[in-house]
């Protein structure tokens, strides 16, 4: 108890505790062979480029914080809510996939739902084809969605299902689009369970009528409405005169999907998801696309400037824009500085899905006065890793694909007061005494838009700032 | 009503490696390893972590697509180096999936060769394997696959027997587990609990990161249960071919005491009266006193929830204890499902209850969230009790859920909920009938104070 009332950061009683071993690492921890590569420490005089090893499958053993094919697929798809989803393959990949996100619907929710084929030992001997028309069939007929999604999971390529011909067939018998997704969970990476999911809403994309859409009009990409975000990212750029035909897959509607070729500009946040499909819409419909954040003032402001400049024929579009930011920006300004008061000076540590997004927090984190010592993704691609390392401060730990035994190393020796990351990394932020924000699908408050950037400062200040820290035993508490 | 559905809508139950993971997290110095899709460990990772809010590495040998063509040796070989490096197991819990025995991968050669590749290294874990594809059974199948694997490999006949018993206590809470394992000690019963996840899956703060959680079961223990004089092995539709105890019975000559989980006054009995016989001690008083509360309790609240309807659901086996829970209360389960197949369902529930009335009680296996909520709209009970996945039937119908077992993924602490012998009992007691005041005083327009 007395350490923990003695125990200020960087005070000399700290230091001693240090010194006699008390909450630090005793063991060293090495990084495994093989792993050696994804892993950067940004140095002083360092001017060479980043030669950080990404994009690649995760080794054997590792504990890779990523997930599979499928979930790529899963995620990207989840939130088109008036689609049937139906996993083909044994109960897990449906069973641990139900209701996962806070992917919200403004109307139906027949997303919400979890759909299996649940195959059994003799459908993995005499193939899952029969069980899988059937199930589409009954299910079609109980929900009437307006399409449907197949994936296929592991053995499903192993047992032969030619799932394309089934498709066709209920597709022909339903008169709804029932897309196979190939999202067998081995055949790579979640990346490439992303552009599984981009070939599949490519196929929906185009066989709506565009009439009537105004010269004036976008497509959402990437935004999942967590939380309702795309709903507040949605208003401001209508705000702005522009007319947003898609939400793609955030509040997503299929009619909608089917129509987005006849928006001028695909606005595309989350790229390592949706690029694909940006380019894929590019270069059949030529819609150009922009990369945007809406995290943060910064990247929040800066996507609605970059869309109002890409319509620069029209001058009131920025002038919309400039008084949104204003009118936003001066409302959270002052709303900020309190959080900043306290935060100055704390560390944070960063470890989520796509790298992009780690450029709008550690931004967002400067903004209330925290420095980022780690910065890692698990999807991240060289450019996204230089990029990184000219943002960061010297000292700060860079990392591709990390695993549990790596994070917790470098949290601790970092000194972090603040881990960001998703559910497979809270408990060992709190493990170790050390505060979290959820910035996953979990997340129940949004934390896009000027709005999100409040309830990320305060839910950062709420974690952070807790007195519970006092009994961990990094802080002298005892174990 | 209709039946007959061929997709699972929402499913009752979770797949084979996710019992297994749970089961090995409960042996000391254990590192849960999954041989297949890195998917498969990281969503089963998360599923856990929701619920125990604990760290849970499970490692993967991540196939790829050269994995699934030419087998899964080379990258199950790398992964066991790897994992051995970075975690220093003392044990390494090996599960399969659909994937690697689609592919028909034969570990235990594997195994075998990897064991002889490295011979000469460092001091190498032992190494367990449990067959669990997830196209067979749930995750109650992997789970009890795994503790059954876990003394097959490690138990060993003792020079002679000695004074202790195995416990087998099947998947039950953190909460439990103490809880059982105190009984225990109380009777002064020498004792080996498998899988022991009380502390890895519900610990304290930690100084460094530990790359496996302190607790569990030693496998030095485990290496006993062969030598122990008997087994207890709780769960009413595991068989002997399948379980822990039913090998060391068949292999060692340790006894087998098998019951279904001591929920309810009657069950707990049963329990301590085992013990009792098994230590030469008698109850010790304070669980005595325990069971005196329970039923104290018993008649102080009996009035609130005679006669009312509940609907259970959940493993097997929890739901053949909780039935006969319920009406030993004087609650009737108008539905007792499961999403588990094991055909045994109906016959245990009748040998716990030989006066069932079929017309008032129906029985369901196999069944998903959506049959259940058919058969709710139908039956109209007054509360649900299972895990928290019913939430989603609760709320769209509007009818109370008392969360118990596992998953619990929308409240706090279902780590540490009690379910077992007279303490459990009366923290399910005293919850149902909390929930049934909670209920009156709310559509109450008077705002009684006095319930």
């Amino acid at each position: 108890m007395q350490n923990s009332r003695l125990c200020r950061e960087g005070s000399p009683e700290l230091e001693l505790l240090i010194e006699k071993g008390v909450g630090i690492m005793k063991e060293e921890i090495g990084i495994l062979e093989g792993r050696q590569g994804q892993v950067f420490e940004k140095k002083s005089g360092e001017a060479e480029q980043l030669d950080i090893s990404c994009e690649k499958t995760s080794l054997s053993g590792s504990v890779s914080q990523r997930a599979c094919v499928f979930c790529g697929s899963r995620v990207v798809l989840y939130p088109v809510a008036d689609a049937l989803h139906l996993v083909h393959g044994p109960i897990g990949c449906a069973a641990y996939t139900w209701d996962i996100r806070g992917a919200v619907s403004s109307g139906p929710e027949l997303h919400r739902l979890s759909f299996s084929t649940d195959l059994g030992e003799m459908d993995v001997i005499y193939g899952g084809e029969k069980k899988l028309y059937l199930s589409l069939i009954e299910l079609i007929d109980k929900y009437k969605p307006k399409a449907a999604f197949i994936y296929s999971t592991c053995i499903i390529g192993l047992i032969g299902d030619d799932i394309d011909a089934v498709c066709k067939k209920v597709s022909k018998e339903t008169g709804i689009p029932v897309l196979p997704v190939h999202s067998e969970g081995f055949k790579g990476t979640k990346k490439d369970g992303y552009k599984a999911a981009c070939t599949s809403l490519m196929k929906l994309v185009g066989t709506g009528s565009i009439e009537g859409i105004s010269p004036y009009s976008i497509n959402i990409l990437g935004e999942f409405n967590l939380a309702g975000e795309a709903w507040i990212i949605r208003e401001y750029y209508e705000k702005m005169g522009i007319e947003v035909v898609s939400t793609m897959t955030g509040d997503g509607r299929v009619d909608a999907v089917r129509r987005a070729h006849g928006a001028t500009l695909n606005v595309v946040q989350c790229s390592g998801s949706m690029t694909t499909l940006a380019k894929d819409m590019e270069e059949k419909y030529g819609i150009p696309y922009m990369r945007v954040s809406y995290f943060g003032i910064e990247d929040m402001s800066k996507s609605l400037y970059d869309v109002a400049k890409h319509f620069s024929d029209r001058p009131d579009i920025m002038d919309a824009a400039k008084e949104i930011v204003s009118k936003e920006v001066a409302k959270l300004y002052p709303e900020l500085q309190k959080f900043k008061k306290v935060l100055a000076g704390k560390k944070a540590a960063i470890y989520v899905g796509g790298a992009f997004k780690t450029f709008s927090l550690i931004k967002a984190l400067r903004s209330i006065g925290m420095s980022v010592v780690l910065a890692g993704s698990q999807t991240g691609n060289k450019d996204d890793y230089e990029r990184l390392r000219e943002m960061c401060d010297e000292g700060t730990i860079i990392v591709d694909d990390s695993n549990p035994v790596e994070l917790s190393k470098f949290v601790l020796e970092k000194e972090a007061d603040l881990l960001i990351g998703g559910v497979k990394e809270r408990p060992i932020a709190y493990k170790l005494g050390i505060g979290f924000c959820d910035h996953n699908h979990e997340r129940k408050i949004p934390l896009a838009g000027f709005i999100g950037m409040y309830n990320f400062a305060k839910e950062v200040y709420q974690s952070v700032m807790s007195p519970v820290w006092q009994f961990a035993p990094r802080k002298g508490g005892k174990i | 009503m209709k039946h007959a559905k061929t997709a699972t809508q929402n499913a009752c139950k979770l797949c084979n490696p996710l019992g297994a993971c749970l089961a090995f997290r409960g042996i000391e110095k254990c590192v849960p390893f999954l041989h297949g899709s890195q998917g498969c460990a990281t969503y089963i990772r998360r599923y856990l972590i929701s619920h125990y809010k604990e760290p849970i590495d499970i490692a993967s040998s991540n196939f790829n697509e050269e994995t699934a063509v030419f087998g899964g040796s080379h990258n199950l070989q790398l992964g066991l180096k790897n994992v051995t490096q970075q975690y220093k197991p003392e044990v390494i819990g090996l599960a399969t999936t659909c994937l690697s025995e689609t592919i028909g991968d034969d570990v235990p050669m594997i195994l075998r060769e990897y064991k002889k590749a490295f011979r000469n290294g460092s001091p190498m874990p032992v190494m367990i394997h449990a067959s669990t594809p997830s196209y067979q059974g749930s995750h109650i199948d992997g789970f009890h696959a795994a503790v059954r694997a876990t003394v097959a490999t490690l138990a060993v006949k003792g020079a002679e027997r000695q004074h202790t018993v195995n416990i087998f206590p099947n998947m039950i809470s953190p909460a439990d587990i103490r809880y059982i394992k105190e009984i225990l000690e109380a009777f002064r019963l020498p004792n080996m609990l498998l899988p022991d996840y009380s502390k890895t899956l519900d610990g304290g703060p930690w100084g460094e990161y530990h790359r496996i959680p302190p607790g569990g079961t030693p496998a030095s223990t485990i290496a006993s249960a062969g030598s122990a004089s008997a087994s207890i092995e709780f769960g009413a539709t595991l068989e002997a071919p399948k379980s822990a105890a039913g090998y060391l019975e068949s292999a060692f000559g340790v006894t087998r005491h098998h019951m279904g989980l001591p929920i309810g006054v009657k069950a707990s009995d049963r329990f301590f009266a085992l013990v009792e016989e098994l230590s030469g001690q008698p109850v010790p008083e304070k669980y005595e006193d325990e069971r005196r509360r329970l039923i104290d309790a018993y008649a102080d609240g009996h009035k609130y929830i005679f006669e009312k309807r509940a609907i259970v659901y959940g493993e097997e086996d929890l739901v053949i204890a909780m039935t006969a829970f319920l009406l030993e209360i004087g609650i009737t389960p108008v539905l007792c499902a499961s999403g588990g197949k094991s055909g045994l369902l109906k016959k245990k529930i009748r040998e716990l209850v030989p006066d069932l009335d079929e017309g008032e009680i129906k029985i369901r296996d196999g069944v998903d969230f959506v049959d259940i909520e058919d058969e709710a709209k139908v039956l109209k009970p007054d509360f649900l009790i299972g895990n928290s996945k019913g939430y989603t039937m609760s709320r769209k119908n509007n009818i109370p859920l008392l969360r118990i077992g596992f998953p619990i993924h929308d409240r706090f602490g279902g780590q540490r909920l009690h379910h077992l012998g007279y303490r459990g009992t009366q923290e399910l007691f005293d919850r149902i009938v909390n929930m049934v005041i909670e209920e009156r005083q709310n559509a109450s327009s008077i705002g009684y104070t006095y319930m």
